[in-house]
């Protein structure tokens, strides 16, 4: 995972000046461009590149894992220590349902939080961004966006430009 | 999460004119992060923990005496351990109903009470999961119940709801956990950015596991709190409605009946959510939070409690009526004998919590009526404590053979146990609302910035 830290950080005080600097950063062919806001907003998140998240796919097959494990534990279970109540069927799949959906619940929720931390690399304290003092506020009531120091750097100025008269823009420190 | 706006008239606001994400900021972190109302904190807490004392106590008695200690025996083997736990896990259901299914069905109003219902919710199904183990009887050997790979060749009965249980309500208790632990993430964060001391910074750094808002993160992070929300929904009707089938599948009179998981599911939410107006209405008195928790929010609590009320309702007349309609004798008497049997003060009494008390909310201004409401949550949780006793003991007491007919009082240390739990309960919410954001701060925020749902 390339780090993206180092670079210009830009402060806004809202959401829209932020909006409009993604929509130029964007029409001007910067890819490398990390955005950090306050709570989560899909017009930000549209304007911010980056792949969809795969996070579902993740819980479904942890799901199926699941679903599939815990009807072969109950028919193991049976096979293995033969109840007979009643002459009922030894194996009676209807009475497996609530297991088995309670460990498909299961199965899917604990990988749901393990695939959250692994697609965003957390637990992580230390990143650069969080070298700049102003970068408290990302978590309270201000939106930042960085450019990366490789695409930002080339032509500072334009850069420059293109974040637009409301930010306030500084280097991050590595 | 997703931000559709409907195209409805305008309403009263869910959150108070001039709240910005600055002022949600200041007034909800300064509550973990400063502990105002000392005073109460520390009065409300002691008071709790003296409870929780009593069920130390209670537990240690147990443990060195066995459950004799309590009321329990032939034929009533099922007394106030298993009224409680059901009882408890009902009120937790109404946590996971507010922060999953409205979440689904876009009712904003849930935001402002999401965040401490959950917490509710995860020390309800605490206080619950501990009367299984103690009516144990030898509470050591709890694990028997887990399916594994033992030297003795056992595996559990999976056909039994008992078993199902086990899984329903650890699997209840652990998603509740992450899903609450999720959506506190990045309220952690903002508590690490404002907090006022090292070791607070970097308790709820820690905590926050470095979250940074990044929007990358946010996408992962909502679609993965969205699916959450979508597997809790069916698991919390799951989770009540083996609790109902733990009865419906024996065969006594009165629980053998296929009315119970429904009816089992709209009373544990019923429960809830006259549990969740006991919680909040003191709350936001006490923390100034009647701009989060606005009196139109207190009003749509008790609409849906009002709407379950009527559910249960149903389930009263639906038990009754296939009493009479089965024509089989004993259903019939279990019918008579809840009426005008021993245990018929306990019936009518939650008659009256239950279907009457909650038809004062018709009135539009009795609903938006703190004190009112809180008086009738209390009247439905008594009420509602009462159903599970009068479900669980009236049809034990009596069944088939006169010969083995018995009463069943609770004892000293039934309601010792009982009172401990709530001193548990009490004393959890207490420590939750000293040191974590008891409304969520990010979704707040969104609000504030976007006026959503206004």
């Amino acid at each position: 995972m390339s780090d993206h830290a180092q670079g210009l950080l830009a402060m806004y005080e809202s959401a829209e000046p932020l909006k409009a600097a993604l929509r130029r950063f964007r029409a001007a062919g910067f890819g490398r461009l990390q955005v950090y806001s306050p709570y989560s907003d899909d017009e930000i998140d549209e304007l911010t590149p980056g792949r969809p998240t795969r996070i579902g796919w993740v819980l479904f097959a942890a799901g199926i894992v699941g679903a599939v494990s815990a009807y072969l534990l109950q028919w193991y279970a049976c096979r293995n220590y033969t109840l007979n109540v009643g002459g009922r069927p030894i194996h009676s799949w209807p009475s497996y349902i609530p297991v088995t959906f309670e460990l498909t619940v299961l199965s899917a929720a604990l990988a749901g939080l393990a695939a959250l931390l692994w697609f965003c690399r957390l637990p992580r304290l230390d990143h650069p961004v969080f070298n700049d003092p102003r970068f408290l506020r990302a978590s309270q009531d201000r939106f930042f966006l960085c450019v990366d120091a490789d695409e930002a750097l080339t032509d500072r100025q334009r850069t420059l430009e293109l974040f637009g008269p409301e930010a306030d823009v500084r280097e991050v420190p590595s | 999460m997703s931000t559709v706006e409907p195209s409805a008239p305008p309403r009263e606001p869910l959150l108070a004119e001039g709240e910005t994400p600055e002022t949600v900021n200041r007034t909800l972190g300064q509550i973990p992060l400063e502990h105002p109302n000392a005073r109460f904190w520390w009065l409300g807490f002691a008071a709790a923990f003296l409870f929780v004392l009593s069920l130390v106590a209670s537990i240690g008695w147990l443990f060195l005496r066995g459950v004799g200690i309590w009321g329990v025996n032939i034929p009533v083997a099922w007394g106030f351990a298993i009224t409680n736990f059901v009882w408890w896990i009902g009120i937790g259901h109404a946590g996971t109903f507010i922060s999953a299914i409205l979440l689904l069905l876009h009712q904003h109003w849930r935001t402002s009470i999401n965040r401490f219902t959950e917490a509710m919710t995860l020390f309800a199904v605490a206080c619950a999961g501990l009367f299984p183990l103690l009516h144990l009887g030898r509470p050591q050997y709890f694990y028997w119940l887990l399916p594994y790979p033992d030297t003795m060749g056992l595996w559990p009965q999976f056909r039994s709801p008992l078993v199902w249980d086990v899984f329903a309500v650890s699997t209840y208790a652990t998603v509740s956990l992450v899903f609450w632990y999720v959506g506190l993430i990045p309220d952690l964060a903002t508590l690490r950015d404002r907090a006022p001391t090292l070791a607070k910074r970097r308790i709820y750094g820690l905590l926050s596991l470095g979250w940074r808002g990044d929007m990358r993160h946010w996408r992962h992070y909502e679609k993965l709190y969205v699916l959450l929300a979508g597997l809790a929904t069916p698991l919390v009707v799951s989770v009540h409605s083996i609790v109902g089938l733990d009865f419906a599948v024996a065969q006594l009179p009165g629980w053998h009946s296929t009315i119970f998981p429904p009816y089992f599911v709209a009373g544990a939410i019923f429960s809830g959510f006259a549990m969740v107006l006991t919680l909040t209405i003191p709350l936001r008195a006490v923390y100034g939070l009647k701009s989060y928790i606005t009196d139109r929010h207190l009003e749509l609590m008790g609409k849906v409690l009002m709407a379950t009320g009527w559910m249960v309702a149903y389930g009263y007349f639906s038990e009754f009526f296939m009493s009479w309609y089965s024509n089989d004798t004993f259903e019939r008497y279990l019918s008579v004998n809840r009426l005008a049997g021993p245990y018929a003060p306990a019936f009518w009494t939650l008659v009256f919590c239950n279907i009457l008390v909650p038809q004062l909310l018709w009135v539009k201004s009795w609903r938006r009526n703190p004190a009112l409401l809180w008086s009738v949550s209390i009247l439905v949780n008594i009420g509602m404590w009462l159903e599970r006793y009068v479900i669980v003991v009236t049809s034990l007491h009596r069944d088939f053979l006169p010969s083995s007919w018995g009463m069943f009082h609770g004892t000293f240390w039934d309601w010792s146990t009982l009172l401990g739990t709530f001193g548990l309960f009490g004393s959890l919410l207490f420590l939750f609302i000293r040191y974590l954001p008891a409304i969520s701060l990010a979704e707040m925020r969104r609000m504030a910035a976007k006026k959503e749902g206004a």
